[in-house]
């Protein structure tokens, strides 16, 4: 098969022939199809796009974290960013868990690249990866108390003195 | 050619001499001759760097050479946004420094972490060095930065000889943890 034959359609068949029962959401918004799988079967799925001799997405462009707190039981999630660089073809790859067990399998035994992004989303969301070899804060300050990108914390710095409503005469 | 370069202080003067304090010989000294230390992180970086150029020219109040190690430095120059993780990195600078020594906050996020009140942004470098003189502006012009420097050059011809010495002095240190 050609380059130019690989689509949307096509992957979307290709991957319901071989997980169709733990697909959801299978949308294209923005032209960037995306889908919905179970924590237990992603690093699975992702390993089987990566090595499968057409498809190939070998280049993992982004992982990063979610939170939706309204989502009940599902409020914390990973999302993958694969890139077929041999037919320029990309693809979202999203899992949810709740936010009580924030735990998933480290994408690092496929993917190298995913050590620091693993990193990143251990410190802004608390997710533990499973199997990560060096999980630990990478941006924020290492004596950090919290997980900044979690939606019950303010934005705002607590140590901030000149923002007082007495100030503004408030 | 009378060239009158800086203001001689107060003191008596007559046929072939003249007397003043010592405090004030060593301020007039120091004032004009301070060699800053930048320590740029963003726009306020690039606002001081007009002000070392042709047209506005620091070089005119006696701040010619810039210290890029902070061991020879007077003045730490601190403009731009410090993130918490900098923190340290800042203190770190200014322990390196000899006394007598200054620090100047040039614009809103030195000052006070600007429009960053967010969890990664130090509020302020106050909160880790002590400061001698706040800038304001975002970023402040040249001008500006020129008015604090010059303000940092009263402070130091003013300064008593004594005061690094001065339990006010330790007690302020002592503040941020510095021995």
């Amino acid at each position: 098969m050609s380059a130019q034959a690989i689509n949307a359609e096509y992957v979307t068949e290709k991957l319901q022939a071989r997980f169709g029962d733990q697909l959801s959401n299978l949308d294209s918004p923005y032209g960037l199809l995306s889908m919905n799988v179970p924590r237990e079967s992603v690093i699975g799925i992702i390993k089987w796009l990566k090595e499968d001799p057409e498809l190939q997405f070998m280049f993992l462009t982004d992982l990063c974290g979610v939170h939706f707190p309204e989502q009940k039981g599902q409020e914390l999630g990973v999302v993958y960013h694969l890139h077929s660089l041999v037919h320029n073809f990309r693809l979202r790859i999203r899992t949810f868990f709740p936010e009580t067990d924030p735990q998933v399998d480290t994408a690092t035994t496929l993917f190298e690249a995913a050590n620091w992004m693993e990193r990143e989303t251990f410190d802004f969301f608390g997710i533990r990866f499973k199997g990560h070899p060096d999980l630990r804060r990478i941006l924020n300050m290492d004596d950090m108390t919290y997980h900044p990108l979690l939606k019950q914390y303010p934005l705002e710095d607590a140590t901030r003195t000149d923002k007082e409503d007495k100030y503004f005469g408030r | 050619m009378a060239l009158n370069l800086v203001e001689a202080p107060e003191g008596h003067s007559g046929q072939g001499f003249f007397a003043t304090s010592f405090d004030q010989a060593v301020g007039l000294a120091r004032a004009n001759s301070i060699w800053p230390l930048p320590f740029a992180t963003s726009c306020c970086g690039i606002e001081f760097m007009a002000t070392m150029g042709a047209h506005y020219d620091l070089a005119r109040f006696g701040s010619e050479r810039l210290s890029f190690s902070p061991r020879q430095a007077d003045l730490l120059m601190v403009m731009g946004t410090i993130a918490k993780k900098m923190g340290p990195v800042v203190k770190q600078v200014y322990l390196q420094m000899a006394e007598p020594r200054w620090v100047i906050a040039v614009g809103a996020c030195a000052s006070s972490g600007g429009i960053f009140d967010t969890y990664s942004v130090l509020q302020g470098i106050d909160k880790v060095v002590p400061v001698d003189v706040y800038v304001p502006g975002c970023p402040p012009t040249p001008e500006a930065i020129i008015d604090g420097v010059m303000k940092i050059q009263e402070l130091i011809k003013n300064e008593s000889l004594r005061r690094r010495n001065s339990e006010e002095y330790t007690e302020l240190l002592a503040g941020y943890g510095i021995e």
